[in-house]
């Protein structure tokens, strides 16, 4: 219908050529980017120096708590309370007390400081101490730390998928995993945006009266129509835009990134050299981690059937909003003001937070029926099936899974129409949920 | 020729009767005053003759037909609550309003310039709405009403908000557009404002139609031979008439306003008033449509 289209256009071209969109479509990506930029970081960079006073009045660690990129320890002698003190005068970032241990029965050590120590440095200490207990308990049992490090194992597990064709691919459970929470991260995301601005723009229809000139000339369920899917041309519009800008920002910071990443390693191989100290293990353990995470991933974009998440993408991220916005556009008529659209919009928004939460047991699980039926009722189905879709799912299912999100939606249209058709005509009347239903049944 | 008729429309919501059976016939080219006071069920009837909402029984025609969603277009609907889109400037939002009525792009931009000038609001065109004052975004819905040159224009209290200037800029546009040959419908509760307008009127009350005709039969008919006179004198009732009230004038004279018992006519009034005072004016009271929507209201017919 003509009207539709005029309906849709008008609601596209009043919220592109917003101010506030062309300076979110631009902002964003240099926000996401700078948020990620953030975090890697904050994980990558040193800790500022701590110093640390041991009183280790059993003697047995004496040599235990070697100094660090983070940490600088030294002995002390002196009493309990003369330590306290100098922590106290700010002499000292912390205090570790071991009094004089049982072996058998370590009890009694503290550490004390001014404000509260990190998590990790707490793990570190007790990983030494209890390093060193194990050392003592070996060596006083008679075994040799090298023949028990001798018998150690180290495996590492690499995963196939076996299709039918034969091939094994090398599947890649974290750049899966990745793949999949971001999707349905970014389609969660989108539904609470452009579903809210579904329901501001009907209420602000509803408030200005303008309701009336334009029903008059349009039918209620043409005008919801066309508003919902105008609003998903603007996500739509914003989304590639984001993908198109991202690529261009994460290129030019990614090659900027990969120059310096190679100078200081150089640079790191260099000293460690130059000062002659063999690394510690913990440390290249990490890197090598990380390493493989970063294979890991590249390999994902190979094995993971990028065309199929592409699809899924934008099938749920369509029909999820279409199915959430047509809700939130029957919210928005029935209440007089934003204010009053809270208590509506709860309910409505419980299987889409459920769907978030339930994301971790997911992941652990990607093939359980806990994913699976999550994955096939239309509610939770966008996020839930974004996150499976990358590890793999079996056509049958993917099929179901949008056959009913294709039905959920046209439910929920329909349903939101029988609502929005009476609302937007009422003012002033309490709405609740026996309202609604005795809407929903109304005839015209 | 009537353009609009109502026959038996019946509306009821959960909790109370809007319309009960009313029927009226709206002739072609006239001023038509639908009156009544709030929580009548006028703008229940003007909803749904603009197909917003349905009628449970009954039918309204618009030059014999059925009305349709396509007939809809040939009716300029503007509402008691006035609203526009606060964020779209003028030019667009009247274009927007003009082509979901069914008007081409080129023939609409043509019709908003036109009727911005008309109106004074040429130099407004690139505004938001927002930006208006009040009685100028109600000059723009008025052109968003008007704009498609509808045969009917239904107009929910149009002058609620105008300064009298603009109130009456809007009466001669009103004027304007009946000379040219459409039929207006006037809804409003304050009755004396549109009385001068409206060549026709329907009077509503609690759902139903009370009264509805010619203004001027209606008038007529509700003559009560009740007259005022001017007089030098005093006046005293009589088998001929009744003295219903009597005060002096800036003039030392004294106005009465006296009721006929005989249904003799005014002249035989006159010859009878003749005898007992010296008379300066004479004029026969014609009741107000308030008067007479107050009295037939009332329940106190006078027929």
């Amino acid at each position: 219908m003509n009207n539709i289209g005029l309906i849709i256009a008008r609601e596209y071209l009043s919220r592109v050529r917003k101010k506030s969109f062309i300076v979110m479509t631009l902002l964003a990506p240099i926000l996401f980017g700078g948020f990620f930029f953030f975090i890697g970081w904050s994980a990558t960079r040193e800790a500022d120096t701590q110093t640390i006073v041991v009183v280790d009045e059993s003697k047995l660690f004496e040599s235990v708590f070697e100094n660090d990129n983070e940490t600088v320890f030294s002995y002390t002698s002196t009493s309990l309370d003369n330590a306290k003190e100098e922590v106290l005068t700010g002499l000292f970032d912390g205090l570790l007390y071991i009094p004089s241990v049982d072996v058998e029965k370590p009890e009694g050590v503290a550490f004390y400081s001014t404000n509260n120590p990190s998590i990790t440095m707490m793990r570190k200490l007790s990983r030494r101490i209890e390093g060193e207990i194990e050392n003592i308990k070996l060596t006083r049992s008679g075994i040799d730390k090298e023949v028990l490090d001798g018998l150690k194992a180290d495996v590492d597990i690499s995963t196939f998928n076996l299709s039918e064709s034969g091939d094994e691919v090398v599947s890649s459970s974290i750049g899966a995993t990745a793949i999949g929470w971001a999707s349905g991260f970014i389609i969660y995301m989108f539904i609470f945006v452009y579903g809210a601005m579904c329901m501001r723009g009907v209420v602000e229809e509803k408030t200005s009266r303008i309701i009336e000139v334009v029903i008059s000339s349009v039918k209620p369920f043409n005008l919801m129509l066309g508003k919902v899917l105008g609003i998903a041309g603007v996500g739509l519009s914003q989304f590639i835009l984001w993908v198109i800008l991202s690529i261009g920002i994460s290129t030019f910071v990614g090659g900027m990134f990969a120059g310096n990443a190679t100078s200081v390693k150089d640079a790191q191989a260099q000293q460690l050299e130059q000062m002659d100290i063999p690394q510690d293990e913990g440390q290249l353990a990490q890197q090598e981690a990380q390493n493989t995470v970063f294979s890991d991933f590249t390999g994902a974009l190979s094995t993971v059937n990028i065309p199929l998440v592409i699809i899924c993408f934008l099938f749920y991220f369509l029909t999820g909003y279409l199915l959430y916005g047509a809700l939130f556009a029957a919210i928005g008529s029935a209440v007089d003001s934003d204010a009053d659209a809270q208590q509506f919009m709860f309910p409505v928004t419980i299987p889409l937070i459920i769907s978030i939460v339930a994301l971790n047991g997911v992941i652990n699980d990607p093939n359980g029926s806990m994913a699976f039926w999550m994955s096939i009722i239309p509610f939770t189905s966008p996020v839930i099936m974004m996150m499976r879709v990358p590890f793999g799912v079996p056509v049958w299912e993917l099929a179901l899974s949008m056959v009913l999100m294709v039905g959920g939606f046209l439910f929920t249209i329909w349903l939101a129409s029988r609502i929005y058709r009476i609302g937007i005509l009422m003012h002033g009347t309490k709405v609740n949920y026996k309202t609604l239903g005795k809407w929903i049944m109304m005839k015209n | 020729m009537e353009l609009l008729r109502i026959e038996n429309l019946s509306k009821s919501y959960s909790n109370h009767q809007a319309l009960s059976n009313v029927s009226m016939a709206i002739p072609k080219g006239s001023i038509f005053g639908l009156l009544g006071p709030n929580g009548a069920g006028k703008t229940t009837l003007i909803r749904i003759i603009t197909r917003i909402i349905e009628q449970d029984s009954g039918e309204a025609y618009l030059g014999g037909e059925k009305i349709t969603p396509e007939l809809v277009r040939r009716i300029g609907y503007l509402p008691e609550e006035r609203g526009l889109y606060k964020k779209m400037k003028v030019g667009e939002q009247l274009l927007y309003l003009a082509r979901l009525k069914g008007l081409s792009r080129t023939d609409a931009v043509d019709k908003i310039k036109n009727w911005l000038r008309r109106l004074d609001l040429t130099e407004w065109h690139n505004k938001a709405i927002e930006d208006l004052s009040k009685g100028m975004a109600q000059k723009v819905q008025f052109i968003a009403t008007v704009l498609h040159e509808p045969e009917l224009i239904i107009l929910d209290e149009p002058f609620s908000g105008f300064d009298p200037v603009n109130a009456n800029l809007i009466k001669d546009e009103i004027f304007k557009l009946q000379e040219a040959g459409a039929t207006v419908i006037f809804s409003t509760h304050r009755m004396e404002s549109v009385e001068e307008l409206c060549d026709h009127i329907a009077l509503i009350n609690k759902s139903q139609k009370i009264l509805d005709g010619k203004k001027l039969d209606i008038k007529n008919d509700h003559k009560d031979g009740t007259f005022i006179v001017t007089h030098e004198g005093s006046l005293v009732g009589g088998a001929h008439f009744e003295l219903l009230s009597s005060s002096r004038t800036e003039i030392g004279l004294t106005e009465s306003i006296i009721k006929d018992r005989t249904a003799g006519g005014p002249n035989n009034l006159v010859k009878e008033l003749i005898n007992h005072v010296e008379i300066h004016s004479f004029i026969e009271k014609v009741p107000t449509i308030n008067e007479i929507f107050i009295s037939k209201v009332k329940g106190g017919s006078h027929e």
